[in-house]
């Protein structure tokens, strides 16, 4: 066992453990957006950075793929280590602010305005999906492409993966999705399950068969079924034979 | 150099097909057919035994590859600090003008590829625009039509004032 401190308070863990899993162990507080238990650490987000060392040499490191050591001195509450945090929750809210994860963040910890434009990217790249398509799901269908601000996740060429399985992991673990199902859409986009499955969600809102599982959980349906025409438009038209039930 | 293309498989051979020379192989691919096609980054993840998105994700992090297939004639213009203030953005919105592509993409006829820079370490001749490797210093707007003259050759069909 590693002994170290932690707060104040003198912690025990497995050599290998990381501090945050050491703190959640302790009943301390730490945020993770990127952090998932059935998947690697990745340290993308840097919402879980704690304070470690002392005086000077006080440094920031994500306590998510940080290896807890013998002597250590960790702090996970410091007004450095909220500034850092708010900072964070900031920036990823400008890149989603529709975002419901980020916007509970936000309000947690008081983060009351944006100061950067808003992107509307709908993704934080926080790299959920990657590792759980990668790791979970051993497909490897999307990853990351491009570098700097052009950073994207994306399929290979933007086109449907015959890797990918359609099973919506992705969909499934992403914080920043604000709308879980988009309906029918380009060949673009990374689920299109209700082009290639029936019956979708949209096609049959009146019993919901939703493919995910969490039939109409997202509200999603309803609200895409009662939003306009338009999307009715293209549903039809996608589906060449409407059924009727 | 462009005579006898090597063909993918051949190139990848040559590296033994190890996972680790896979941007030694992309280099070459590059060099050899001039841009990395969909089929040839297929080709490449088969024999390395990787996923084709790891590919891609090289393929589309280093600056040197390329997806689309580049021109003859590689126009670099500086958009370092120094060459900024001395005009650089004017000089390439002049290329932009002549050739009618935008930086990172190839004229029509495939004879040049207008790409930025950030500095090439030659800022006292600034602003620099280098083609093929060769450096004009010092440059205008006047000067962009000489320099292109020399390696650019519009087709007549193409230009539209003739």
């Amino acid at each position: 066992m590693i002994t170290f401190r932690m707060n104040n308070l003198t912690v025990q863990a497995e050599p290998g453990s990381t501090i945050l899993e050491t703190a959640r162990f302790y009943g301390l507080k730490i945020p993770t957006l990127c952090f998932h238990e059935g998947l690697t650490s990745w340290g993308g987000c840097r919402l879980c950075v704690v304070e470690i060392g002392e005086g000077t040499r006080a440094k920031l490191v994500s306590s998510c793929t940080y290896p807890v050591e013998e002597g250590l001195v960790v702090r996970t509450d410091t007004k450095r280590v909220w500034a850092a945090r708010r900072m964070m929750i900031e920036l990823m809210l400008a890149m989603a602010p529709g975002s419901k994860v980020l916007q509970d963040l936000a309000s947690e910890f008081g983060v009351t305005r944006v100061r950067f434009k808003p992107k509307n990217e709908e993704c934080i790249l926080c790299g959920l999906c990657v590792r759980m398509c990668a790791e979970q799901m051993d497909a490897k269908a999307i990853g990351f492409q491009n570098r700097g601000h052009q950073r994207k996740i994306a399929t290979p060429f933007n086109i449907k993966n015959p890797e990918c399985r359609l099973c919506g992991g992705c969909i499934y673990i992403c914080p920043a999705c604000q709308l879980r199902c988009q309906g029918p859409q380009a060949e673009t986009t990374l689920c299109n399950a209700c082009l290639t499955m029936a019956p979708t969600c949209l096609d049959h809102y009146d019993d919901l068969q939703c493919w995910m599982y969490d039939n109409g959980q997202c509200g999603t349906c309803v609200r895409e079924k009662s939003a306009a025409g338009k999307i009715a438009e293209t549903t039809a038209a996608s589906h060449h034979e409407p059924k009727v039930r | 150099m462009a005579d006898k293309k090597q063909d993918v498989p051949t190139i990848i051979r040559k590296h033994k097909s190890l996972k680790k020379n896979l941007v030694a192989i992309l280099l070459d691919i590059q060099a050899q057919h001039n841009y990395l096609s969909p089929e040839s980054l297929r080709v490449v993840a088969d024999a390395l035994r990787m996923p084709l998105i790891d590919v891609l994700g090289v393929a589309t992090f280093y600056r040197a590859f390329s997806l689309t297939p580049r021109g003859e004639h590689t126009c670099l213009v500086c958009m370092g600090t120094a060459c900024h203030v001395r005009g650089g953005p004017k000089i390439l919105e002049e290329f932009e003008r002549r050739l009618e592509i935008e930086p990172g993409q190839t004229t029509k006829d495939g004879q040049v590829t207008l790409e930025t820079v950030a500095c090439l370490g030659c800022c006292a001749i600034g602003p620099v625009v280098v083609v093929d490797g060769e450096y004009h210093g010092h440059a205008t707007i006047r000067r962009v039509g000489k320099i292109l003259e020399k390696y650019y050759k519009p087709s007549p069909s193409d230009s539209p004032a003739s």
